[in-house]
């Protein structure tokens, strides 16, 4: 997906605030010939920083802070989960 | 209405196919309408175990199932916004580019190590004691005084005769010992615990081992004495009431309380005949006490205070 894709899809969302995102690290994108590249995971993490920032009302300088908790929590939850599948007598 | 199919099933959501079609076989024979003649609500639970088995028993329709993409009845959800955690969460390798987003879990010493602690050293084992399933039984006042074998029916087709010894309060849980959820591997199984709700009674009520009633006497009986039947617990018994009780008396049956322990206590609640009575009004216009109070004199003192 190119940027302007994204955008189509992230209502309500400007340019320089997507890149403002990817700048910072909260949205994650390859850079191609013809710009930034995102995958589905990508808006869908995009998407969920919209949610944060207009839904939540998760002032900006927490964003990182409540992202990477959450990075943290997924890390933890498919760790337990890896070991309930090595445990469990079917895979 | 569509029900969870694995509820219908009666197993667990990580059931294998071998499991599922214990279960399924299982509860197919007792529902088979043709084997329950005199049974119309089985025809309807039989379909509904044959649904519940069309959808789990296909790998693709139980992962869509899982995954929330269809419903029990196998209508598809609207089109959901796949948010992220469906892409952190997503099993396997995990979703495409799902590494961008990878923060540091424990580490594998660490995580070892709670494992261990939690679980003792050999946690990895295939055995596991099956769950303790929660049930409410509501039984009336009497068959909880009096004890009571009921015979219960489990959500997975099982019957239970559930002995409710003499004497059992409300909100008391009785304990099935293997009863419950079957075991994992050499696992035992899980107890069945029952909560018994002692619905009230109408004229009964109990103080631990207790009974207390109140019994409505004549203003004559109260006044003059009398010998009245009363309820009890075992039966009617005859009462006799002293001359000269009133509202506030409590007399005591002895030993007519729960399981031969207790006592039943009656209260008396003193009835004004309830058509005119002139001969009785004339007698109390002229009637000086001998010994005259103001039964409000206490109240009225301390409502003050």
């Amino acid at each position: 997906m190119t940027l302007s894709e994204m955008l189509a899809l992230l209502d309500g969302v400007a340019a320089e605030e997507l890149t403002g995102w990817v700048a910072r690290g909260w949205v994650r994108a390859d850079e191609g010939a013809a710009g930034f590249e995102f995958l589905d995971i990508d808006l869908a993490r995009a998407r969920l920083v919209r949610d944060l920032r207009r839904e939540l009302d998760v002032p900006e300088p927490a964003i990182g802070l409540v992202l990477s908790l959450l990075d943290q929590v997924y890390a933890l939850r498919a760790q337990l989960r890896a070991v309930l599948d090595q445990a469990s007598p079917r895979g | 209405m569509a029900d969870d199919p694995y509820q219908i099933l009666g197993v667990p959501r990580t059931a294998s196919e071998a499991e599922l079609r214990t279960a399924y076989r299982k509860l197919a024979k007792q529902f088979h309408p043709d084997l329950n003649p005199g049974k119309p609500e089985a025809a309807e639970r039989f379909k509904r175990i044959n649904a519940a088995w069309d959808l789990l028993s296909d790998k693709d329709k139980r992962a869509r199932f899982d995954r929330g993409e269809i419903d029990a009845e196998g209508n598809a959800r609207g089109p959901e916004r796949p948010f992220y955690r469906d892409y952190a969460e997503a099993p396997g390798a995990g979703a495409r580019g799902a590494h961008r987003y990878q923060a540091e879990g424990m580490s594998a010493e660490e995580l070892e190590a709670f494992l261990a602690q939690a679980f003792g050293r050999g946690a990895r084992g295939r055995d596991r004691r099956g769950e303790d399933m929660q049930y409410t039984l509501t039984i009336s006042f009497l068959d909880a005084v009096n004890g009571v074998t009921r015979r219960i029916t489990l959500p997975d087709g099982r019957t239970l005769d559930v002995r409710i010894p003499a004497g059992t309060e409300d909100g008391h849980v009785l304990r099935l010992r293997g009863q419950g959820a079957p075991g994992i591997g050499k696992g035992a199984a899980g107890d069945a615990l029952i909560e018994v709700a002692v619905a009230p009674h109408r004229f009964f009520r109990r103080e631990g081992d207790d009974i207390v009633i109140t019994l409505p006497v004549t203003l004559k009986e109260a006044v003059l004495g009398a010998s009245v039947e009363v309820p009890t617990i075992g039966g009617p018994v005859r009462l006799s009431i002293p001359p000269g009780s009133g509202r506030g008396t409590r007399l005591r049956l002895r030993g007519r309380g729960v399981g031969g322990h207790g006592h039943q206590f009656v209260d008396l609640d003193v009835v004004i005949p309830p058509g005119a009575e002139p001969a009785l009004a004339a007698f109390l216009r002229d009637w000086t006490p001998e010994h005259p109070f103001d039964p409000r004199a206490e109240m009225l003192a301390e409502a003050e205070a």
